[in-house]
């Protein structure tokens, strides 16, 4: 099929960018969207131009790397998929695709629709762990998990860190991000020790990193791959609450 | 260009038992601004309600409503002076609007720090229509208790004048040939209705709602309560529009 | 042509750190023996760790909370995304909650005798006592494992076991395990004990005085070359099963930091064992980036076959009828049927379709048919066991594998082959240690599966913060500065390399020399090699190397994020890996673990194993770009579990 994509490109993190329009010919739509812009890298590079710079690791939609807004949506039209595992199939002959960086202060371009989102390594520093130094543990089945708290943080818990959430949230919150940990660590006993302090903390972390605050905008959800609830983010909201009347 | 890097000046050590702990922020969290807006939206509604019922006894009679405003200065009196509880409730209904405005308001200046840049494909609209609306909803809202005020509470731009009661300021004020005035007030009372429909059902993810049954039921409780309320705020001028009243 | 053209054989090299005596109180032994740092000490000693998968980050969080100063390094841009996260199956351990005859003991036999007998027994045993405290570590540290009503952990059989010992996290286990080691490290972060540099690439490792002192790294962003110094260094980047272009691995998973070790010093032993997987979703065309492997379970309940006439293979597979269909795994291997150990199932897979009788594009796949599951389970039993991986497998291929059966075919998933490292997980750099899948492994000629998990946490949560020490308590070392004569030249090598990369300014991309090495690879190199076609392969990669010198095209410039830039280094360092590995493969004419060597076959066609010349690791020197590389042979023995012939029959 052929197609025309329209891309972000910007030189460096201070640099202006812009839309620029390219043709794809000849892409089959078994394609993954990414193979499709290896195809038009390896033309740019032959023809002299700067290939696009974006992020990618695993492709199969589990490290959480590919982060691209198409056509105004973060990752793309397919729900519940990463752009590396959106394929052309989604689209048709001729269409015309933007494609933009995720866009949040906390997330500045570094070059083309490369993104740092170092801030969420910032978030999860603050909080986003059980302290449990190695070889201290006890045997793993001293602690029995019901099996549906377990079940539920393991939904929480699969979490890329993509964060398209943000990028689609309308106050650039990382909201979902957060609760989706808070969720996860929360919902075991393991992690009620340190409960309070890690959603007091995290949010923090969050406020300070420049990310916005929820309005329960819902956006976030609709785009994120694996589909974490906004639930979650009630369940944040609560735990909040109870450590700040508690503390 | 890193060489040794020095021996970090904490003392933390000990890594096994230290926890890092970040510089407490003198700004309020996210969540706190949050909790701010729907207690005071609460409040909010809770009084939009109170209104509302008095409102209706309009329906009673133009007397029973004068009574009604009379009985709002009386209320608590022996106990308190005067048209004091009217005062009290007023410095309330400011004290949670300023907070609700104020809440807002940094929530905004936030949003709009931490998201600067916009899509060059401005997408359809994912999440609620709602949602998107709050913000010039409330600033519509806002507006129109200004000119409410006015209106119905100082007569100022009221044909009845300041000093009618205010049976006569609501009569003449929805009269037939001041249509558009009328048109206003359910614009604005629309407005509240979708804010509150959000807002509800906001607040009570705020306050902590997080299950599947818990969200239908406060989807249920937002979308009830505020046809509700539109319904009541809407018939009295309608009432007047069609002769009913008056 | 004789393979003397091609290498030369050196000193045997011994494990020197090893415990001997009873196998079973080897490690408590070594731990004992090993000297300690006093805790005040810590604090001035830095250790340089390479990687934030499994093995570095738990190595990272472990010797940040023992008290030592850590500079820690990865490409992506969070240690997060580190290529564990893909690992979708599951971590053995020997804990025996299934009460179904389970022990150390087993875990270290089954794990050795699926090595091929090509695996350390000293080395194995320690793996398997330390995968109990390895689930320990993890649910303390929340990883949310399936569970069951009780509440106790679940646990599921595994490619070629009889005894369910591997416990899993749905599909995602090792995200899960990641995730742990992950948000360790990062509280170490936040802590300040842990330096963490992501976007920062090893470019070359730092020798003074014989030892490992530092690393040369590349900021991605800005492009800044920076030289890191430290007491110890610690490899944990990863596999190379990218050398084959398409692979499982990562877009970014890279030999580099290995092989700027190897090429100062450090053996590199094994590298053609390599694992292949049978059940990756098969090639689509020519825009094919890489392949997406699909969890083995899935062969738990799905039956393998094709056509049995090659006519047959263009027809939907529903049309074609019960008795024309060839369930060829449980035909041949009547007891293991359609889970016989990985390396059998894509042999199996490659000879059918080596018949013809292949099925989808280009007749490169094999049916795995859920069909008889859904009959017998119901469609809801299915969907909650495998729901997953019918989504993933539907949003690659657009089919629906409820209705039509899915397509398989075996890819490049492991590499076994790493870095020489002795007991203690030091290499022959003193002060080079390498853990995880880097190093050349505990896993022998082949992997089962479940165990990368269980060897990189392992080496980087229980090993390597044990036998670290021994080395470091000699330390602080002399400081090494940036004018040191040894620091000036490794800084030197890594500009020069890039300047000579964005000079050339050729006509081939970076990516179409990879994908040729990539073919070259699979097609002598992967599952079955031959000394004909090894022979050929190595004179093509030469003259692969000879082009990419004067033909490669890299855009841009070295001061700023170029992925391009990036790509040429790995590319480079995979295409001489790729000459030793069919070197490597060309001197070991037996067919042994994951590898078929043709010339070495049983007369029904199965694998012939030598045990009374290959018998043992093969480290391998590097003698410069155009030298021969010397053979040292580390000669293996078993005490414990002897020798014998698999057979899955
Ligand atoms: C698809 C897939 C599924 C798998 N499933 C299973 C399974 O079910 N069970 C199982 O036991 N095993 C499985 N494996 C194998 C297992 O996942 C890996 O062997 C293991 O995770 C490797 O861990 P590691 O820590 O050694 O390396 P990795 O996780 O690969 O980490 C490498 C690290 O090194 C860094 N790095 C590399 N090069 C450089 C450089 N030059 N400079 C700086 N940093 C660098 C990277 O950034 C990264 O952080 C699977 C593998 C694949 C590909
Ligand atoms: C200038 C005036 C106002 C502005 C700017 C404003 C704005 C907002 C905003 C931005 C929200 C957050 C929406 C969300 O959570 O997604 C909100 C919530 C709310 N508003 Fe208003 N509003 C105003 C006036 C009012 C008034 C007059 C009322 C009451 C009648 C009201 C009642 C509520 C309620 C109940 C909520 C829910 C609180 C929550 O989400 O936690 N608001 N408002
Ligand atoms: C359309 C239906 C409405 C009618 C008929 C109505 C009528 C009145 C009247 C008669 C008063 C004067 C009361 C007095 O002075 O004693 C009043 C005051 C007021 N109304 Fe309304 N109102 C309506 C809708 C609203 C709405 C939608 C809001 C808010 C969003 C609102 C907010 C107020 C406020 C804040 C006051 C002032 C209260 C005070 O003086 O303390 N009203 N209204
Ligand atoms: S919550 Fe969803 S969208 Fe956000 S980072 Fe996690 S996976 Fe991505
Ligand atoms: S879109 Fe944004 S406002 Fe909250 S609900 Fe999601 S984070
Ligand atoms: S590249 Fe890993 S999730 Fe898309």
């Amino acid at each position: 099929m052929d197609i025309k994509v329209r891309v972000w490109r910007q030189a460096g993190p201070s640099a202006a960018g812009k839309m620029v329009t390219y043709d794809v010919k000849g892409i089959s739509p078994d394609a993954s969207f990414l193979e499709m812009i290896d195809v038009l890298n390896e033309t740019l590079i032959l023809g002299g131009d700067d290939p696009i710079a974006f992020d990618h690791d695993c492709r199969e939609g589990i490290c959480g790397a590919c982060s691209m807004v198409i056509n105004g949506v973060a990752h793309g039209p397919e729900k519940a998929t990463t752009t590396c595992q959106l394929h052309m199939r989604k689209f048709s002959d001729g269409d015309v695709i933007d494609v933009e960086p995720w866009r949040a202060a906390a997330f500045p371009v570094i070059k083309d629709l490369v993104v740092d989102r170092s801030a969420f390594d910032k978030i999860i520093q603050a909080g986003g762990y059980i302290t449990a130094p190695t070889g201290t543990a006890p045997d793993a089945h001293a602690t029995p998990v019901p099996k549906k708290d377990a079940d539920a943080a393991f939904e929480a818990a699969t979490c890329i860190g993509c964060g398209a959430c943000v990028a689609a949230c309308p106050n650039g919150s990382s909201m979902l991000f957060t609760a989706a940990k808070i969720a996860h660590l929360g919902l075991m006993p393991q992690g009620q020790p340190e409960r309070d302090s890690r959603v007091i903390d995290m949010l923090q972390a969050q406020d300070d990193a420049g990310f916005g605050g929820c309005t329960n905008a819902g956006e976030c959800t609709t785009v994120c791959p694996k589909g974490i609830p906004l639930s979650l983010i009630g369940r944040l909201n609560s735990d909040y609450r109870k450590a700040i009347t508690t503390r | 260009m890193a060489v040794d890097t020095p021996i970090p000046k904490t003392t933390k050590a000990a890594g096994a038992t230290a926890r890092p702990t970040p510089p407490k922020s003198v700004r309020p969290s996210s969540v706190v601004l949050k909790l701010i807006m729907a207690a005071s939206g609460a409040l909010l509604v809770f009084f939009l309600f109170a209104h509302a019922a008095g409102n209706l006894k309009i329906f009673v009679g133009e007397s029973d409503f004068n009574h009604y405003a009379e009985w709002l200065r009386e209320l608590g009196t022996p106990l308190l002076p005067h048209a004091w509880f009217l005062w009290i409730q007023r410095v309330g209904l400011l004290v949670a609007i300023g907070l609700h405005i104020w809440a807002a308001a940094a929530l905004t200046i936030r949003a709009k720090k931490a998201r600067p840049v916009k899509y060059a494909h401005r997408p359809k609209v994912q999440g609620s229509y709602a949602a998107r609306t709050m913000r010039w909803g409330g600033v519509i809202i806002v507006l129109f208790v200004i000119w409410h005020i006015l209106d119905l509470t100082l007569g100022k731009v009221n044909p009845a004048g300041g000093d009618s009661a205010p049976s006569e300021r609501v009569v003449e004020g929805f009269a037939p040939d001041r249509w558009y005035v009328t048109l206003f007030y359910v614009l604005a009372v629309v407005a509240v209705g979708f804010h509150l429909r959000h807002g509800i059902w906001s607040a009570a993810r705020t306050m902590g709602q997080q299950t599947i049954k818990g969200e239908r039921r406060a989807k249920a409780i937002a979308l009830t309560l505020s046809v509700i309320l539109v319904a009541m705020y809407l018939s009295v001028p309608i009432a007047v529009l069609t002769g009913l009243v008056g | 042509m004789t393979a003397n053209d091609f290498w030369a054989e050196g000193e045997p090299v011994f494990d020197k750190a090893a415990p001997d005596g009873p196998v079973e109180t080897r490690w408590e032994r070594r731990k004992f023996s090993a000297k300690l740092v006093n805790p005040a000490n810590r604090r001035k000693l830095t250790v340089i760790v390479v990687g934030t998968g499994l093995a570095g980050g738990s190595a990272a969080a472990t010797l940040a909370e023992a008290g030592y100063r850590v500079k820690s390094y990865c490409y992506q841009d969070s240690p997060r995304r580190a290529h564990s996260i893909a690992a979708q199956g599951g971590i053995n351990a020997a804990k025996n909650y299934r009460n179904d005859g389970d022990s150390v003991y087993r875990l270290f036999y089954d794990t050795v005798k699926g090595g091929d007998f090509r695996a350390r027994e000293s080395n194995v045993y320690r793996l398997a006592q330390v995968s109990v405290n390895i689930i320990d570590q993890c649910v303390a540290q929340g990883v949310p494992f399936a569970r069951e009503y009780g509440g106790l952990l679940d646990n599921r059989s595994f490619g070629g076991t009889q005894v369910s010992r591997t416990f899993y996290a749905r599909g995602q286990t090792g995200q899960q395990l990641l995730l742990g080691a992950y948000q360790a490290l990062e509280r170490q972060i936040g802590l300040g004990n842990v330096e963490m540099n992501a976007r920062h690439e090893m470019l070359e490792l730092i020798i003074v005085d014989g030892k490992a002192r530092g690393i040369v790294v590349r900021d991605m962003v800005t492009g800044e070359i920076t030289t890191e110094f430290a007491d110890a260094v610690v490899l944990a980047s990863g596999g190379y099963g990218n050398v084959f272009f398409l692979s499982t691995n990562a877009k970014g998973c890279n030999v580099t930091a290995s092989w700027r070790a190897h090429r100062k010093g450090a053996l590199f032993a094994n590298p053609c064992y390599t694992q292949i997987h049978p059940t990756c979703i098969p090639e689509s065309g020519s825009h094919q980036s890489k392949l997406t492997l699909m969890s083995e379970s899935l062969r738990n309940d799905g039956r393998v076959w094709v056509p049995k006439k090659a006519a047959d293979c263009p027809k939907p597979a529903g049309s074609i009828a019960e008795e024309d269909r060839d369930y060829y795994l449980e035909r041949i291997y009547p007891s293991f049927g359609n889970l016989v150990p990985r390396d059998i199932a894509s042999r199996a897979a490659k000879n059918v379709c080596d018949e013809g009788r292949g099925v989808g594009p280009g007749g490169l796949g094999v049916y795995l048919d859920f069909a008889d599951a859904i009959k017998r389970l119901g469609r809801k039993a299915v969907e909650a066991k495998y729901g997953n991986l019918f989504e993933m497998y539907e949003r690659i291929t657009g089919e629906d594998p409820y209705e039509t059966p899915m397509r398989i075919y075996p890819a490049v998933h492991y590499t076994m082959g790493g870095l020489w490292v002795d007991y203690d997980l030091q290499s022959t750099v003193p002060g080079l240690f390498v853990v995880g899948e880097a190093n050349f492994s505990d896993h022998g000629a082949n992997r089962l599966g479940a165990s990368a998990l269980m060897q990189g946490l392992a080496d980087g949560y229980f090993v390597l913060p044990n036998t670290i020490s021994n080395y470091l308590a000699a330390g602080p070392f002399k400081k090494v500065t940036e004018s040191d004569e040894a620091v000036v030249e490794a800084r030197k090598q890594v500009e020069d390399r890039i300047e000579k990369f964005l000079s050339i300014d050729g006509d081939r991309t970076v990516d179409s020399f990879h994908r040729e090495l990539g073919q070259i690879m699979w097609e002598y190199c992967g599952m079955e090699r031959t000394e004909e076609g090894l022979t050929k392969a190595i004179g093509l990669i030469r003259a692969l190397k000879e082009e990419f010198w004067t033909r490669v095209k890299v855009p841009g410039k070295g001061e700023e994020l170029n992925q391009n830039l990036e790509k040429a280094g790995r590319v480079a360092d995979f295409i001489e890996l790729g000459e030793l590995m069919c070197i490597d493969a060309l001197h070991r004419r037996e067919s042994c673990g994951g590898h078929f060597r043709a010339e070495s076959q049983t007369p029904d066609g199965e694998a012939l194993r030598h045990d009374d010349q290959f018998s043992y690791a093969a480290a391998w020197e590097y003698f410069g770009a155009d030298g021969k590389p010397v053979l040292h042979k580390e000669d293996l023995n078993f005490e414990y579990v002897h020798p014998s012939t698999r057979s899955y029959k």
